[in-house]
């Protein structure tokens, strides 16, 4: 789960790093009602994912009425396929100097890292290439968190010696989201320290382990709803699929996350484009091959589905029955290939071409079929 | 020969009565395994699918001299089911489990380091197979024969595919083992390479890969530096959008590697085939 910045703010601030004033505006209205009592504030879009400053997405007002003309623009923008539900109204920051801070998983490691920079700011990436010497990095024992040596160490490598104790201090505040909030990436940037010499927490990104949301229901009551992303990403959350939205026209629907993906491969090498990723995990319940359809058929540019089936187990013409049932719950008229492999596979093509499906005999023929059949 | 896992091994199964379990002990002793008890908290003392059910892995490792455990219990208590199979002698742990939380799994990490000889596999894999002896998790039987060709990978289904194709080939494999998906994980593709190199029954590879991480990296690199067997490499994934990235924190420690080109590149350079698509595997191979 990715909090939004404010989101992520307020939850920064229960773990007592101190943040700038700010407000939610989800009309015009209230973002200048925010200016109007904080003074001069930045107006920025609300979306759970990078760049939205070089996408437009953040102004600068100094009066109410800068401050509702921005907002009238922000919000319902599309930033990178989200539609921008309301802004965060934040006071201006003094800046004296911007850190960065950070953790997150190294999957390599198998551990969490934490990681520090005197030179904190947008070109945060460009630092670690050219200078990774510039980043002080830190592996916290995951059972019993960082000590104070290994945190005054890791400030001093970074060339912030002078702030050893307070950066100390914000460092081991942020960390507690990992054991307290199972948060597999957490990042300040900029970590600002004003011209009063306070640290203050200039942007603010935070990610939840979703399989440990089950921990934190307050968290997903509280924030879990206020997303408005892609609307067949949302319609197929409820119905329990994974699925992401692509900008293709081939529905796509595999079992296992790599065969799907193996098969978005084969249909962009047969030169055709996916209009999703659909995942059914194992077996392919009738009930679930019906949701994973109907979610792609949602989508007026879908010309034709794909379904790559591995049965194991499972029985191949007990999966072709419910898919034709399925099919024609739905009356879906597009052209649909079906490549399956498992137990009782013949049987399954058999069901299948009765019924005006078209089955695949590999992979790769069915990706070739489906690509023609909508070209 | 085979790697993990013989037709001697002794094997146990945490979770044996419940649901999941209960199906896959009875798959895992329908193809031989060679199964001796399992666990489940408050069952002990009884019998199920005629193996002796224990209250604790320690103690099924005293009666039984289990080496080897599947572990097919909720996320929620899969973590604490692996260091107990670690703290009681236990040598390969197989998590079947899929959706453990990753915080759950660094600290079962950290754990493992005490226990040097015990081996991890996955969690949220698929287990692993050796035509002919046993298997411990989920990978269908009839997908497989004995033979000489190891297949590691990382996701289940890709398994299955390339297991019925190699098989519908004629081409039997050695050991076939599922890493798992999740990021925070036990053995990696470079464990079990160096592993399937030491088996002299092994004489070619299959590694099934997929973008993220850097484990396929790495283990084109051992590959690199010399192997007798025949290798063929395939990466699911390279079009695959790129995801919708929050922070720079992922990006700092990994630059560009992770890409499915970065892997496929990987391996060319280490001279070993790359396969485009699952079906070019089996003719590359040959």
């Amino acid at each position: 789960m990715k909090l939004l910045e404010y989101q992520a703010k307020e939850v920064l601030a229960s773990l007592g790093i101190a943040i700038p004033p700010g407000k939610v505006a989800r009309t015009p209205d209230e973002a200048a009602a925010a200016c109007a009592e904080l003074g001069p504030v930045a107006v920025k879009a609300q979306v759970p994912v990078g760049g939205r400053g070089k996408a437009g997405g953040i102004k600068l007002a100094k009066t109410p009425e800068e401050a509702r003309a921005a907002a009238q623009q922000i919000i319902g923008m599309d930033i990178k396929g989200f539609k921008v539900p309301l802004v965060y109204c934040e006071g201006a920051l003094d800046i004296a100097r911007e850190i960065y801070l950070g953790f997150t998983v190294d999957r390599d490691a198998r551990a969490n890292i934490l990681m520090l920079s005197a030179r904190g700011g947008m070109d945060i990436e460009q630092v670690a290439e050219e200078a990774p010497e510039a980043i002080a990095r830190l592996y916290p024992n995951p059972w019993r968190g960082p000590l104070d040596f290994e945190l005054n160490d890791l400030v001093y490598s970074a060339g912030l010696g002078e702030l050893a104790r307070p950066l100390a201090a914000v460092i081991k505040k942020l960390h507690r989201a990992i054991p307290e909030l199972d948060a597999v990436t957490a990042e300040i940037n900029p970590l600002v320290v004003n011209k009063a010499g306070e640290i203050v927490a200039g942007d603010a990104k935070l990610e939840i382990d979703d399989n440990a949301v089950w921990r934190h229901k307050e968290l997903e009551q509280r924030y879990g709803s206020v997303l408005e992303g892609d609307p067949y990403e949302v319609e197929a959350k409820k119905r329990g699929l994974t699925y992401v939205s692509l900008d293709g026209d081939i529905g796509i629907i595999g079992n296992g996350a790599g065969l799907c993906m193996s098969t978005l491969d084969l249909v962009q090498r047969a030169g055709g484009k996916a209009a999703n990723f659909c995942d059914i995990g194992g077996g392919a319940k009738a009930e679930v091959v019906e949701n994973a359809l109907a979610v792609i058929l949602m989508n007026p540019k879908v010309k034709g589905v794909l379904m790559n089936v591995f049965g194991g187990i499972t029985r191949g013409d007990e999966v072709a029955k419910g898919l034709v049932t399925a099919r024609d719950n739905l009356k879906m008229k597009l052209p649909l290939v079906v490549r399956m492999s498992g137990t009782h596979e013949e049987e399954g093509r058999a069901i299948l071409q009765q019924h005006g499906i078209e089955p695949g005999a590999n992979a790769w023929e069915a990706a070739e079929k489906i690509v023609a059949m909508t070209r | 020969m085979s790697i993990l896992l013989d037709s001697a091994t002794r094997v146990i199964v945490q979770g044996i009565t419940g649901r999941e379990g209960t199906f896959h002990a009875g798959q895992m002793q329908e193809m031989g395994t060679k199964l001796v008890g399992g666990t489940s908290p408050g069952k002990g003392g009884s019998t199920h699918l005629s193996v002796p059910v224990f209250n604790t892995v320690v103690e099924a490792v005293e009666k039984t001299g289990a080496t080897a455990s599947g572990i097919f219990v909720p996320p929620p208590f899969a973590p604490d089911a692996i260091m107990e199979a670690a703290a009681a002698g236990i040598t390969l742990i197989v998590c079947i489990t899929e959706g453990i939380p990753i915080q759950d799994m660094i600290r079962v990490k950290d754990y493992l380091r005490g226990y040097p000889s015990a081996r991890l596999l996955g969690p949220n894999c698929p287990g692993l197979i050796t035509p002919g002896a046993g298997k411990i998790g989920i990978i269908p039987q009839r997908i497989t024969t004995p033979g000489s060709v190891g297949l590691v990978s990382r996701s289940g289904t890709l398994t299955y595919e390339v297991g019925s194709a190699l098989t519908a080939a004629g081409m039997g494999q050695s050991t076939i083992v599922g890493i798992g998906g999740d990021p925070v994980l036990g053995l990696t593709f470079s464990d079990v390479v160096a592993l399937f190199e030491k088996d002299e029954k092994t004489t070619h590879l299959v590694v099934i890969g997929e973008i993220g991480g850097t484990d396929e990296e790495r283990a084109a690199e051992l590959l690199g530096r010399g192997t007798r067997l025949k290798t063929v490499a395939f990466i699911s994934g390279r079009t695959a959008p790129e995801g919708k990235r929050m922070g720079h924190a992922g990006a700092i420690i990994s630059g560009n590697r992770g890409t499915a080109k970065s892997k496929e590149e990987a391996f060319r350079k280490a001279g070993v085939a790359v396969a485009e698509t699952t079906d070019q595997i089996v003719s590359l191979l040959k």
